[in-house]
């Protein structure tokens, strides 16, 4: 709870005003029978005209001051809890930011958006029913059962046997029920990923006619779904009844002993009404808690998953950075003795004592098989994972000693899992470079042969792109994605698996303008063909976390094992050998 | 942050917003309940009768339930505006001269019992209620499943999941509020305005004047509150869909935001949109918040009118104080079934266009009935028969030759020209001919029409002109289940199933044998890497396959095609993600699996399909190369400058 302290603060009056505005409501609401009571017990009693109107234009004045009460209650109440989800939303969106890569492992991505937007939407509607209802149903309750009690003590007796009775009443439908409803939604959830399922699956279901396999699944669920349905629902629908029960018994109740009590003389019959409407409103009140409370549960999970966000340590942080000032300048990477895993209980390194120097401007091919540690390795030089052993120097300076934002600037990295955004192919490319003249942006495209397909886009470098970029070709994605890297003109440029879906013939272009181009650029290429590393100055190979092999082409197919084995598996030996 | 830079966002964001508002929100684990309401209360049914009469049929089974149903409202209406009329007699009982507790007791013992009659028909309408609606939908939802499994491919090529998936949850779920609610709360409305009315002319005319005046005044301050709130509503629901797409995005690439240094853009930019909604959504909060306050408040009014003015009509008129007493009560509920009514219309209309949707589905066209006489092809223990139709029709005597001969798995195309949409041809004049056991591989680029040819043969789509044969047999004249059943097909989308890993490979032949699992996990090379699984074959498979590379799950289709004993495979870029070292000891495996079955092969990497019989080059739909690796080569056509490199597939 203390967390939230700082979004309430700014808004303090409208969480204030929001409630007391609500209590104008209740006061009013609690205030209306008696007055009515009065009218009858007093007015009609002595037949006395002008008290009776003046009773009735201050029970309407009572009426439209509640109105303003209410409607103002709404508003402070929205206002302080919409301010409160946007500051938070605007925390925990800022925090995302700051995450390291490892932190943003540590969450699926669809669950950090979840948070974002129906976590936080959960929390703003439960603050502003919390708002206005926090003292509304109290304040009523509490209200209407003083009103009770100096009306009549003996007769709100009654009230004291049957709200107990009802509030347990409610409480043990809503512990039988939730649980229940729990247990639904699961059978929904259920369904839902099982029609999911068959809907991306239905090829694969088609042509190993599985049909009516799939329906017997999904009517076995289905019905699964209806019994659970059924099994909740039955108990709610209880508490209607229940409601209607205890208001109608403590209505005739009232009526009897009231009812005796006039008869006796003792009570004045326009109370008996009165009273009647205090029973009602002490019963529904009890409801409204009720409901409060149930709907706060639902909050409470959902606080607790922001929480998870906002207490999320970032684990990669360059605050002790001492070289704070230092940019990259040359390009020149050494790996001393580094080994690094994912989660710290693993056994088994992802990387395991890689000790190797790149010089500044070289180009370095890097080849492996999939789950070897190429992807993990080039991560390295970003800093966008801290190594467990060992220190990785770019220019001579341990990554850690830079501020981050330096050392990425002049580590460009196109990632294996490509990411375009939505907008133009132009404010795509801008990412590299937020200045970049047309001319640069169209340099980097040419070097990255992207150039030639988008100018032949009606639309050129102002073509829509859809999000994630689905409406070029695989290969185009990639090209794009090595354009805006390259128009951040960095030191060290790195392409993780970034040529996959490139024809052998473009790629050997772009490797030629990286020859040209980029001559005092740093260059590091993970690949699967041999063909994309051939050509380099020097090549890792990798497996299983180590470095088993490196040199050049001509050394390596002399000397490594693993790297003949990707040949071979890769040349036509009658062609290649 | 620059207004070109915040006019190129609302341009960009809004446009998505509307775009996503279309189809209904897309579904997504993890989904609460709270973003149902993203969908606005969608457009106005077509045919409101039709499709009201068609819903009847899903409940229309259980009518006397239903007439037991309609009576319990009517009853429990009845009971509750009986009940509160007897405080009337009560009350002039109390206060006149011979008021006596034999009366009072006799009155309430009588309230007492109306009330009781009115709780118990309360209860059972819900209860029959629930069930009633409960079987209709599972009724509802068992239908459109069956029938979605019943049509083409062609309809899930043309209509996205999301849509499809809302139709199952958003669209059933409205139709649900509706019987749910909609019924008991029209009919005890109506009951009790029409009674209340008449209870309160009955009991005093110049009273009621009060609330035939405050009546309409209500009705008209609730709408005038309802519409701006539905406009500031949509405004709010506009400006959150906007947002949550650029947190969807943002969040989703987030790590290229940290590669390319971008997140204080990315703040600056969420800040923008992020103060664009909490405005937005403080209006709409509002209207929405004070409804409530508007409403009661004139209903306070309302009441206290009634009071002061019943209380003259007493002094002057000699008018009851237990009609009073009932009349103020009266007064001060009169509003609320007139709004709960006007709520309900809302749910009507959104409920029956949600019905609409669902029926609009289950009245698509699906895949065309074999023919009375297609011929069967039987399985016997992992051999395939056919089995002419029986009877003196035409086309059984055309293929009583074949009758209880084994199937051999030859695949004729004769002059196949197909296209998806009418104006396009994907495939021109194809013919090819592959003898029993043979591999004919297809290479070529993306949209040139090779998956398309595998998508013909096992009856995916039916072909426009030419004809497909198996065995001699056109695949039109034989049943598309059987035809299916002895075709295995491994696709490039890998797509698994939630449950064992020995159930996944297992869905490729139900009867197999745990030892033939394995058989078919050993040939598929999948053997070992299940084997380190946690729980081996009996590890669960999670959305699928979350906890696999692209490259097991390869395999684990493969291994699932492999146990089917299907003469004919089709491989659609089987090996794709597969790396080329593994691919090379997975290779023997491969050959096994294909030995014995006419094979069909798709690859991009041209070294799976150098040992192919015959390798057919496509492009643009037209076959324009064929012949083996050799020739291939020999011509320095086409496949020569794929093989060495020069051109690109793409």
């Amino acid at each position: 709870m203390k967390r939230y302290g700082k979004y309430i603060k700014p808004y303090l009056s409208a969480f204030i005003l929001g409630p007391v505005m609500m209590i104008v409501e209740v006061v009013g609401e609690v205030m209306l029978p008696a007055m009515m009571a009065d009218i009858i017990n007093i007015g009609a009693a002595n037949r006395d005209i002008p008290y009776m109107i003046t009773k009735g234009i201050m029970m309407v004045i009572m009426a439209f001051t509640m109105m303003v009460g209410g409607m103002g209650g709404a508003y402070f109440a929205a206002k302080a809890a919409m301010h409160f989800g946007r500051d938070l939303r605007k925390d925990l969106f800022q925090k995302v930011q700051k995450f390291s890569f490892a932190n943003i492992d540590s969450f699926s991505t669809g669950s950090l958006v979840t948070r974002l937007t129906n976590d936080i939407t959960q929390m703003q509607n439960v603050i502003m029913m919390g708002l206005r209802m926090m003292l509304r149903a109290p304040g009523m309750l509490i209200g209407a059962v003083i009103m009770a009690f100096t009306m009549n003590a003996s007769l709100a007796l009654i009230i004291l046997i049957v709200a107990p009775i009802l509030a347990i009443a409610i409480g043990t439908i809503i512990r039988i029920a939730f649980p229940r409803f729990e247990l639904m939604q699961k059978k929904l959830d259920h369904l839902n990923s099982n029609i999911q399922e068959t809907l991306t699956n239905v090829r694969v279901i088609k042509s190993f006619v599985r049909g009516e396999y799939e329906e017997e699944r999904f009517s076995e669920s289905n019905e699964a779904l209806m019994e659970a349905g059924l099994n909740a629902f039955k108990v709610v629908i209880i508490q209607m009844p229940i409601m209607t029960f205890a208001m109608n018994a403590t209505v005739i109740a009232v009526v009897w002993f009231g009812g005796n009590q006039i008869l006796g003389g003792s009570m004045p019959v326009g109370d008996l009404t009165a009273f009647t409407t205090y029973v009602t409103q002490i019963l529904m009140s009890l409801m409204m808690l009720a409901m409060v409370l149930l709907q706060s549960s639902r909050a409470v999970a959902s606080s607790r998953r922001i929480g998870e966000v906002l207490d999320t340590e970032i684990d990669l942080k360059d605050d002790d950075a001492v070289n704070k000032d230092k940019v990259v300048t040359d390009g020149r990477i050494e790996f001393k003795h580094v080994s690094f895993r994912y989660y710290k209980d693993n056994h088994e390194k992802v990387l395991d004592d890689i000790d190797f120097t790149i010089e500044a401007g070289q180009t370095v091919g890097i080849i492996g098989s999939t789950g070897s540690g190429k992807t993990t390795l080039v991560q390295m030089i970003p800093r966008l994972y801290d190594v467990d052993e060992g220190e990785v120097l770019v220019d001579g300076v341990n990554v850690k000693d830079y501020c981050l934002h330096h050392l990425r600037n002049g580590v460009s990295m196109v990632l294996q899992k490509n990411v375009l955004f939505s907008g133009t192919i132009l404010e795509n490319l801008q990412w590299g470079d937020e200045h970049a003249t047309e001319a640069e942006i169209r340099a980097a495209a040419d070097a990255a042969q992207a150039d030639v397909f988008v100018s032949s886009f009606p639309q050129g470098y102002e073509t829509e792109l859809g999000q994630g970029g689905v409406n070029v070709s695989g290969g185009q994605k990639q090209r794009l994605c090595i354009a805006r890297a390259m128009l951040k003109k960095p030191k060290i440029l790195i392409l993780d698996d970034s040529t996959s879906a490139v024809d052998t013939a473009t790629e050997a272009k772009i490797r030629e303008c990286f020859r040209t181009t980029l001559r005092h650029t740093t260059k590091l290429i993970i690949a699967q063909r041999i063909s994309s590393v051939m050509d380099a100055d020097l090549i890792l190979v990798m497996e299983e976390g180590k470095v088993v092999g490196m040199g050049c082409h001509d050394e390596l197919l002399a000397s490594c094992h693993a790297y003949q084995e990707i040949y071979d598996s890769q040349m036509d030996r009658e062609v290649g050998a | 942050m620059d207004e070109a830079r915040i006019a190129r966002l609302e341009k960009k964001y809004s446009r998505k917003a509307t775009e996503k508002m279309g189809p209904g929100p897309g579904p997504g684990p993890g989904r609460g309940p709270g973003r149902g309401g993203a969908r606005m209360p969608g457009g106005k049914p077509q045919d409101a009768g039709r499709t009201i009469r068609r819903l009847f049929s899903y409940i229309g089974k259980d009518k006397w339930k239903l007439v037991i149903f309609i009576i319990c409202i009517i009853v429990y209406t009845v009971a509750s505006l009986a009940g509160s009329y007897m405080l009337r007699p009560v009350i002039n009982n109390l206060v006149s001269e011979d008021g006596s507790r034999e009366t009072l007791f006799r009155s309430l013992v009588m309230m007492g019992c109306i009330f009781a009659v009115g709780i118990i028909a309360q209860y059972l309408q819900s209860r029959i209620i629930i069930v009633v609606s409960q079987n209709a939908l599972k009724k509802l939802r068992d239908d459109l499943f069956r029938k979605i499994e019943k049509l083409p491919v062609r309809f899930y090529d043309t209509n996205n999941h999301g849509d499809i998936m809302s139709r199952f949850t958003n669209d059933v779920d409205t139709v649900g509020e509706m019987l749910n609610n909609t019924v008991n709360q029209l009919i005890s409305g109506a009951i009790t305005i029409v009674g209340t009315f008449a209870l309160m002319v009955y009991t005093n005319i110049y009273l009621t004047m009060i609330t035939v005046i405050m009546a309409p005044l209500m009705i008209l301050a609730g709408r005038a509150v309802a519409g701006r709130s539905r406009r500031y509503y949509k405004q709010q629901q506009a400006a959150l869909g906007t947002l949550n797409g650029y947190i969807e995005e943002t969040v989703t690439g987030q790590k290229v935001v940290k590669v390319f240094c971008h997140e204080e853009i990315a703040e600056e930019e969420f800040s923008y949109l992020n103060h664009d909604l909490c405005r937005k959504q403080i209006k709409a909060q509002f209207f929405g918040g004070i409804m409530g306050p508007v409403m009661g408040n004139l209903s306070q009014v309302s009441y206290s009118l009634t009071a002061c003015i019943g209380g003259i009509l007493c002094v002057l008129r000699g008018f009851d104080l237990g009609g009073l007493t009932i009349f103020v009560n009266y007064s001060r509920q009169f509003a609320r079934p007139i709004n709960e009514i006007s709520m309900q219309v809302n749910t009507i209309f959104s409920a029956l266009a949600g019905a609409e949707r669902v029926f609009d589905v289950m009245d698509r066209e699906p895949e065309p009935a074999d023919k009375a006489d297609a011929v069967s092809i039987i399985d016997k223990d992992g051999c395939f028969y056919y089995e002419a139709a029986p009877g003196a029709g035409g086309l059984s005597a055309e293929y009583a030759a074949v009758h209880g001969s084994r199937m051999k798995g030859a695949v004729t195309v004769e002059h196949v020209t197909f296209g998806y949409v009418p104006e396009k041809t994907i495939l021109k004049d194809v013919s090819l001919y592959a003898k029993p056991g043979q591999k004919i591989a297809f290479v070529g680029s993306t949209g040139a029409g090779k998956t398309t040819i595998t998508n013909l043969i096992n009856r995916f789509y039916d072909i426009d002109a030419g004809r497909i044969l198996i065995d001699g047999i056109d695949i039109r004249d034989i049943r598309r289940d059987d035809l299916r059943k002895c075709i295995a097909m491994v696709l490039q989308d890998t797509h698994l199933f939630t449950g064992t890993v020995r159930e996944n490979i297992r869905y490729g032949r139900l009867g197999a044998t745990d030892a033939e699992v394995e058989e078919a996990a050993r040939m598929a090379s999948a053997h070992s890497f299940i084997m380190r699984l946690e729980h081996g074959y009996d590890t669960m498979l999670e959305g699928d396959g979350a906890n696999l590379s692209q490259g097991q799950r390869q395999l684990l289709n493969i291994a699932r095609a492999a146990i089917s004993k299907a003469p004919i495979l089709i491989l659609d870029e089987a090996t794709s993600s597969v790396d080329t070292r593994t691919e090379k000891h997975i290779e023997r495996g491969m050959d096994r699996l294909m030995a014995e079955r006419t094979t069909l092969v798709i690859a991009h990497r041209l070294s799976t399909v150098r040992n192919a019989n015959a390798i057919m080059v496509l492009e643009n739909g037209e076959i324009i190369e064929r012949g083996d690796h050799d020739d291939l080569l020999a011509m320095h056509g086409r496949y020569y400058n794929l093989y060495t490199g020069l051109c690109e597939l793409e």
